[in-house]
């Protein structure tokens, strides 16, 4: 697969990975957030970890979508499924995210409602085509790399008077998420989470642009490389970060210019302002109220808006007691922390929103990292 | 977050759809998010539309960083 | 001459044939009467010919060779019924035959029953059971009893099939899956997650175009290869041979591999580079953000194997046309976690764990 298969080259890798250990300096640490969960996952996919040496070590950030849902807003989903009995259309990240009262959508669908899997957000509008008699409401999530499909939609809907088709909009921003980790008091005041840099997310890079991040470089001296999606990147991005520490700089460095500007995608970033606004203020799980932090859809839009087409209300819903997810996203402590890890909460029976996606810190943990608890002995 | 891969550009269907190959498997997108893409072209896909044209010649680019990273690390002692 | 009597005598005997173009199941044909006679007399039974079906009793009454019997159950309700390289019935057959034969058995009979759906239409029905029909000769395994019912509109998917096989494995010959011992090799007889892409690819809003074609198919006869190419070793030193062999379907090569682990409580360390996957499954996967590793298989093996006999079973795979493509991919390994754990292409380590749920494709 061209522009794949070239940047998960392990023996380039493997060089790089020895060009990070010559270049970090003696007795000095290195502590690095990879914001983005696909970064994540392609971590511990490809076991980048153990291609890096001991003096960096990685801290997974909150970007992943479905794990700062709060259970309030998959509870609005549920609602509409079995009470409204619309045509729920979901992306498959949020079928199994738990809920109020033991449920999520998977069972809620198990239970009636009718909860469909769509891969675009064009497919939610195809359905609600198909099915004129029907409501069909779209549960949009993402970052703003999934946001503008979701503003085409609701054009194009509004272009086409479909009265059926509406969405509950749960799209939300990096920067305010970034924002939110640098101003915690662990990481401004305590400094208990040492933080020396970011890797910046790839594909909403794409679409906003390495600009919106000069902010943070310049603001709390951190230096940040936007890193591609692939393993290849996300080594190179470390290895600029580190080059970046030791130099005492604090830029906003693109490693990933293959597909990222300085201005970013300005026909998505139009097409978004002209169907989205701010939120005052938006919860994410674990990280609490955020100010300015995610998008509600325009009063022009409002037909289009579930939750005033449905007059639904958000409550908020604490999450169990034991559940460190809070901790985990804000990179204050590792999912082997966790009371409940692997134990009460897997990614069988999740309890908490790092276990329910495959690029939670605790999933990717829990599915690719486990074996790093024990040293394996292999047999001769 | 944000599952999104590279793939060429097949053939245009009007303005904003498209029909994108990946190893063979081919697939009909949206190109309403990107202006100017044509056949031969890569793009990153999300979702089912096109977020970005993917510039081959950055491509190479950091390729040959990556690669010079690695010729570094073989002079070390 | 009677008043208003056609001309025309009837013909005796005569029963209005099966609307195969245009007709549907419907209740009658799951009562027990004559519409369900008909519909086995001239759907399945003809479709399936044998001495046991022809003799019309509720059960097939024969001796087996000398040996253990095997009898394995299997499923299907897979949707679509029809999808490329495949249908439900030919996964039936070759299901429940494969299921009997990496218990080292040779298959030897079939039974099959099937749960339509109200509505069903009769065209499907024969082009399903044809094609078990077809699977079922070229395997050499008859199906020898079957039942049929009917149920309501909208309680089926068309139709569900269960299939039991029947099977014989002679003395001596023990593979189970609790026999891996730290050491063996890890044998795959080809590509990886060509039946379940193939599957995905019709799936309603997942859908492309592509050449993946389904590997649906009976291995018993590569099972027999298999298991003589190793008969001599295992005959001088019962500790060799191969210790275990199963059908990767459901959940993949990832879940079988679990299976093995945990059944024998041991470790397993695979090589990425070496386990086979196609270009065009390869891609497809990246569309959904799915693992190859989870997704099903129809006419694959994964063989655990003594070291000592690792190449000439791998040789075996790779000379019949099941096995073309057969590799080692990996080898058992002493680990109190049971953890099956793979060597990235990267040069990284990553665990392979059990599936959670089904592998939904992402967006993240």
């Amino acid at each position: 697969m061209k522009y794949i298969d070239e940047f998960r080259d392990g023996a380039v890798a493997r060089q790089i990975g020895v060009r990070i250990a010559a270049e970090v300096q003696p007795q000095r640490r290195y502590h690095f957030m990879e914001f983005c969960g696909g970064h994540t996952h392609a971590i511990s996919r490809y076991g980048i970890s153990d291609l890096l040496p001991d003096a960096v070590k990685m801290i997974h950030g909150p970007g992943c979508p479905v794990c700062v849902l709060p259970i309030g807003r998959v509870d609005l989903a549920i609602r509409l499924a079995l009470d409204h009995k619309v045509i729920l259309a979901t992306y498959g990240d949020c079928l199994r995210v738990p809920a109020s009262s033991g449920l999520s959508l998977l069972k809620a669908k198990a239970r009636g409602g009718d909860v469909r899997m769509i891969y675009s957000a064009a497919d939610a509008l195809g359905l609600a085509r198909r099915n004129p008699q029907r409501e069909v409401v779209f549960f949009a999530i993402g970052f703003e790399t999934t946001t503008p499909p979701t503003a085409l939609a609701i054009k194009q809907a509004a272009a086409e008077d479909l009265a059926n088709f509406s969405v509950v909009c749960n799209h939300v921003l990096t920067p305010a998420a970034i924002t939110n980790i640098l101003e915690s008091p662990e990481v401004r005041k305590l400094g208990t989470v040492p933080l020396d840099g970011f890797i910046g997310p790839a594909h909403v890079s794409t679409v906003i642009g390495s600009q919106p991040y000069e902010f943070f470089a310049e603001e709390y001296r951190k230096p940040v490389v936007i890193a591609g999606f692939e393993p290849l990147d996300v080594m190179q991005a470390i290895l600029m970060l580190v080059r970046q520490v030791n130099d005492g700089r604090a830029e906003v460095e693109n490693e990933f210019t293959r597909a990222v500007t300085r201005a970013g995608n300005l026909k998505a970033q139009q097409l978004v302002s002209e169907v989205f606004e701010l939120r005052r203020s938006f919860e994410w799980r674990g990280l609490g109220e955020v100010p300015y932090s995610a998008l509600a859809l325009r009063g022009e839009f409002a037909a289009f808006d579930a939750e005033r087409k449905f007059a639904l209300e958000t409550k908020h819903v604490a999450d169990n007691k034991a559940c460190e997810c809070g901790a985990i996203l804000r990179g204050v402590k590792h999912p082997r922390d966790c009371k409940i890890f692997g134990t009460v909460c897997t990614p069988e029976n999740p309890v908490g929103s790092c276990m329910v996606s495959s690029e939670g810190a605790c999933a990717a943990h829990y599915s690719y990292g486990r074996y790093e608890e024990d040293p394996i002995k292999t047999a001769a | 977050m944000c599952l999104a891969i590279p793939v060429r550009v097949v053939e245009k269907k009007g303005d904003d759809l498209a029909i994108v190959d990946l190893s063979g498997i081919r697939k009909e997108i949206s190109l309403a998010l990107v202006d100017g893409v044509q056949a031969g072209d890569y793009v990153i896909l999300h979702v089912g539309y096109a977020l970005s044209r993917l510039d081959p010649d950055e491509a190479e680019r950091t390729l040959a960083l990556f690669r010079e990273a690695g010729v570094a690390a073989e002079v070390l002692p | 001459m009677d008043e208003g009597r056609s001309n025309k005598p009837v013909k005796a005997g005569y029963v209005r044939p099966l609307d195969l173009k245009h007709g549907r199941v419907d209740l009658t044909h799951g009562s027990g009467g004559r519409a369900m006679a008909q519909l086995i007399e001239q759907l399945f039974a003809a479709a399936f010919e044998n001495e046991f079906l022809a003799q019309g009793n509720d059960g097939a009454r024969f001796a087996l060779p000398p040996g253990r019997v095997v009898m394995a159950i299997d499923s299907h309700v897979v949707s679509p019924l029809f999808f490329p390289g495949g249908d439900i019935g030919a996964l039936a057959v070759h299901g429940t035959i494969n299921d009997v034969a990496v218990m080292g058995a040779t298959p030897i009979y079939l039974a099959a029953s099937f749960i339509l759906e109200e509505g069903f239409p009769l065209g499907d029905l024969k082009r399903v059971v044809d094609s078990m029909a077809a699977a079922s000769r070229a395997a050499g395994v008859p199906i020898v009893s079957g039942d049929t019912k009917v149920v309501e509109r909208g309680k089926g998917d068309g139709v569900f099939i269960t299939t039991t096989g029947i099977g014989v494995v002679p003395d001596g010959l023990e593979l189970s899956g609790d026999r891996a011992r730290p050491g063996d090799r890890i044998l795959v007889s080809g590509f990886i997650g060509d039946h379940g892409m193939a599957i995905m690819s019709l799936r309603e809003s997942l859908a492309f175009a592509t050449e993946i074609v389904s590997d649906s198919a009976a291995l018993h006869a590569l099972v027999a290869a298999l298991i003589a190419s190793v008969r001599e070793d295992v005959r001088r030193d019962p500790h060799r041979g191969i210790r275990a062999l199963r059908d990767p379907t459901r959940g993949g090569l990832a879940t079988t591999l679990n299976e093995i682990a945990t059944q024998s409580r041991v470790g397993m360390m695979l090589d990425e580079a070496a386990i086979p996957v196609r270009p065009q499954v390869e891609a497809a996967c990246e569309f959904l953000g799915l693992d190859p590793l989870y997704v099903a298989n129809e006419g694959k093996l994964v063989a655990i194997v003594a070291p000592e006999d690792a190449e000439t079973v791998l040789a075996a795979m790779r000379a019949h046309p099941l096995g073309r493509d057969a590799r080692q991919i990996g080898a058992v390994i002493d680990d109190r976690n049971h953890f099956v754990q793979m060597q990235t292409r990267f040069g990284g380590r990553r665990v392979v764990d059990w599936l959670t749920g089904e592998q939904l494709p992402r967006i993240c």
